[in-house]
């Protein structure tokens, strides 16, 4: 897209893409309604959700979503309170970000900051495969290999538990986390490690108190992106962290979180347009709801900090 | 100074533990499904159905249902991916549109897969009346998969050099015929590359496919796209799910068979793209 374009205008007057007669314009026609598809998708989930959750609402009041705090639409007598799939939810993503936050900051400052190029040309995707697993694998590692580990070292552990996905979801994370931040550390400019190099900072505290700081919008963006991510990952909960929701803090008895619920109601024999069946369309409106707003806080985290960068630079 | 540098030593080792510790983990739980699933795999596992004896059953359906489920998924998404691709780079510009559509890619990228199991319940099961089959299935992984095809698509035309497209217009070509015969050639082995990234990350794609409804126990293949069906990550989690231990090592054989694929996959992408670079280098 370029000066080309801008000559040919010049001459003819007339955007030179529409010109062309009938093939051109189908083809152009054509490749925009293949990228138009990505709004209807937008639509066609939002569309569906809403459609769904409103049958469910004319049936059973919202408020109820939050003033109730049992979760058994299955039950003879059903109750709607979202609490224990949120707190499950919510648990499980704190550990995972307990694990992911710290180990991913420092495995960027190690690629970024410490590491000889050549090692980091052969870690850096090394570390990325951590991201490449499906997770499926990552449920069965959690069920079938690190709970019984920690059950040899956390006393009154069950065998579906928060912790153990918890702790493997962290490590898939910490290479989301790496790969954002090391971006934020590279964009970093070089003269800040100059100048504090300068007044005499050794190689810690130039990162520690120039180059992280300088980085700051960065790491929360690869923060909330990992949050993202946590309360939207499926498998590794519908394996490991058992069905049972249930409002606790506790890490190691059975929980169960949104999109277990999910898995659960759709691998049973539901009939379609009852209110159980609804509930898969409530409990998807709400994760829809909480991951699209967390990916565009990050964005416009990032955006902000770049802005005032360039304003910065500007001045 | 001494201190200082002990400082210095003790930071680098904690950081680079960041980047290692995460790794040996996953080589050692990796290790430890290697340990209990290799001695399950053999050429009777790979080609035998479903059964209740954990020692009789096999991948049989599940290797059929996910080889079909890539290929479909790939008809549908490869070509409308690198045509929404053209479209961004080639002809949306900077237009407040395609700036729409784009942050619109971004944030489908983020969407849970587990949702887009349900728009597929709710458009393609529902609506468009597909069933539960295997069509279904491919259009949900496709839609899925398509912000990453067009997010890679896209990288790999803004690579072609702009000189190529001046090239075109002073010989007269027009936009679509640039597009056509110049610029999509020379972006095709990039497009291709990340499109076949984004199919092995589609192999593994489990909790869609479960909203969807393909089911574990398959006994005969598909003969219809609304026939029941099963596929690789499927089998696993219902393996996996059992009480009994020789079903656990039947999903242990059947991770195997799994990370197999995606690995052979990734290493074969990574390997074309290296000497494609190396050719450019020249």
């Amino acid at each position: 897209m370029g000066s080309a374009e801008v000559v040919m205008d010049d001459r003819t007057g007339r955007s030179p893409a529409r010109a062309r007669g009938p093939l051109e314009a189908f083809a152009e026609t054509l490749v925009f309604a293949c990228a138009a598809l990505s709004i209807l998708t937008t639509f066609g989930i939002i569309a569906l959700l809403a459609r769904e959750t409103l049958a469910f609402f004319r049936e059973v009041a919202p408020w109820r979503l939050f003033t109730e705090f049992e979760w058994t639409p299955l039950f003879a007598i059903p109750r709607f309170g979202i609490w224990p799939l949120l707190g499950g939810t919510l648990l499980i993503s704190f550990i995972a970000l307990a694990v992911a936050v710290p180990m991913g900051i420092g495995a960027a400052i190690w690629l970024s900051e410490i590491a000889s190029p050549r090692a980091r040309r052969f870690l850096k995707p090394a570390l990325e495969v951590l991201a490449g697993v499906p997770t499926l694998v990552y449920g069965a590692l959690a069920l079938v290999v690190v709970t019984p580990i920690l059950q040899k070292i956390v006393p009154g552990l069950a065998g579906f538990n928060a912790l153990a996905p918890g702790l493997v979801m962290g490590l898939m994370l910490v290479a989301t986390v790496a790969t954002l931040v090391e971006d934020a550390l590279r964009a970093v400019p070089h003269s800040l490690r100059e100048a504090a190099c300068g007044l005499g900072a050794d190689r810690v505290t130039t990162v520690m108190s120039v180059v992280l700081p300088s980085a700051r919008a960065g790491i929360v963006a690869a923060t909330t992106l990992a949050l993202g991510r946590a309360i939207g990952e499926t498998m590794i909960v519908a394996i490991a962290a058992g069905q049972q929701p249930r409002l606790t803090l506790d890490p190691r008895v059975p929980i169960e979180t949104m999109t277990a619920f999910i898995v659960q109601v759709a691998q049973g024999d539901v009939p379609v347009d009852t209110l159980a069946y609804r509930t898969l369309f409530v409990v998807g409106s709400l994760l829809f709801a909480l991951t699209l707003s967390l990916n565009l806080i990050a964005r416009i985290v990032v955006r902000g900090s770049a802005s005032k960068a360039g304003m910065r630079q500007a001045t | 100074m001494n201190t200082i540098r002990r400082r210095e030593t003790l930071f680098a080792v904690v950081c680079g533990a960041c980047v290692f510790v995460p790794l040996l983990l996953l080589v050692g739980m990796v290790g430890a499904v290697v340990v209990r699933g290799f001695g399950r795999l053999d050429l009777s596992f790979l080609t035998s159905y479903p059964s209740r004896h954990a020692e009789l059953a096999g991948l049989f359906p599940a290797l059929v249902g996910s080889a079909l489920l890539v290929a479909m998924t790939a008809a549908l998404a490869l070509p409308i991916g690198g045509a929404a691709a053209i479209w961004l780079e080639e002809y949306g510009g900077r237009s407040r549109l395609a700036r729409f559509i784009e942050l619109n890619v971004h944030n489908l990228a983020g969407v849970p897969s587990v949702v887009y199991g349900i728009l597929g319940l709710g458009v393609f099961v529902r609506v468009l009346g597909l069933g539960h089959g295997i069509l279904s299935g491919a259009a949900t992984l496709a839609l899925l998969v398509l912000p990453v095809v067009i997010v890679a698509s896209r990288e790999s035309l803004r690579a072609v050099p702009s000189s190529l497209r001046d090239a075109c217009a002073a010989l007269g070509a027009t936009q679509w015929q640039a597009v056509r015969t110049v610029v999509v050639p020379a972006a095709l082995p990039g497009m291709l590359t990340g499109a076949v990234l984004a199919l092995s990350r589609a192999v593994g794609e489990t909790a869609p496919l479960i909203v969807v409804g393909a089911v574990a126990y398959v006994t005969f293949l598909p003969t219809s796209l609304d026939d029941p069906f099963t596929a690789l990550p499927i089998q696993i989690f219902h393996w996996v799910a059992r009480p009994q231990a020789a079903f656990v090592t039947n999903a242990a054989a059947g991770i195997l068979v799994l990370l197999a694929v995606v690995a052979s996959v990734n290493i074969l992408v990574s390997w074309v793209r290296d000497r494609a670079e190396q050719k450019v280098q020249r």
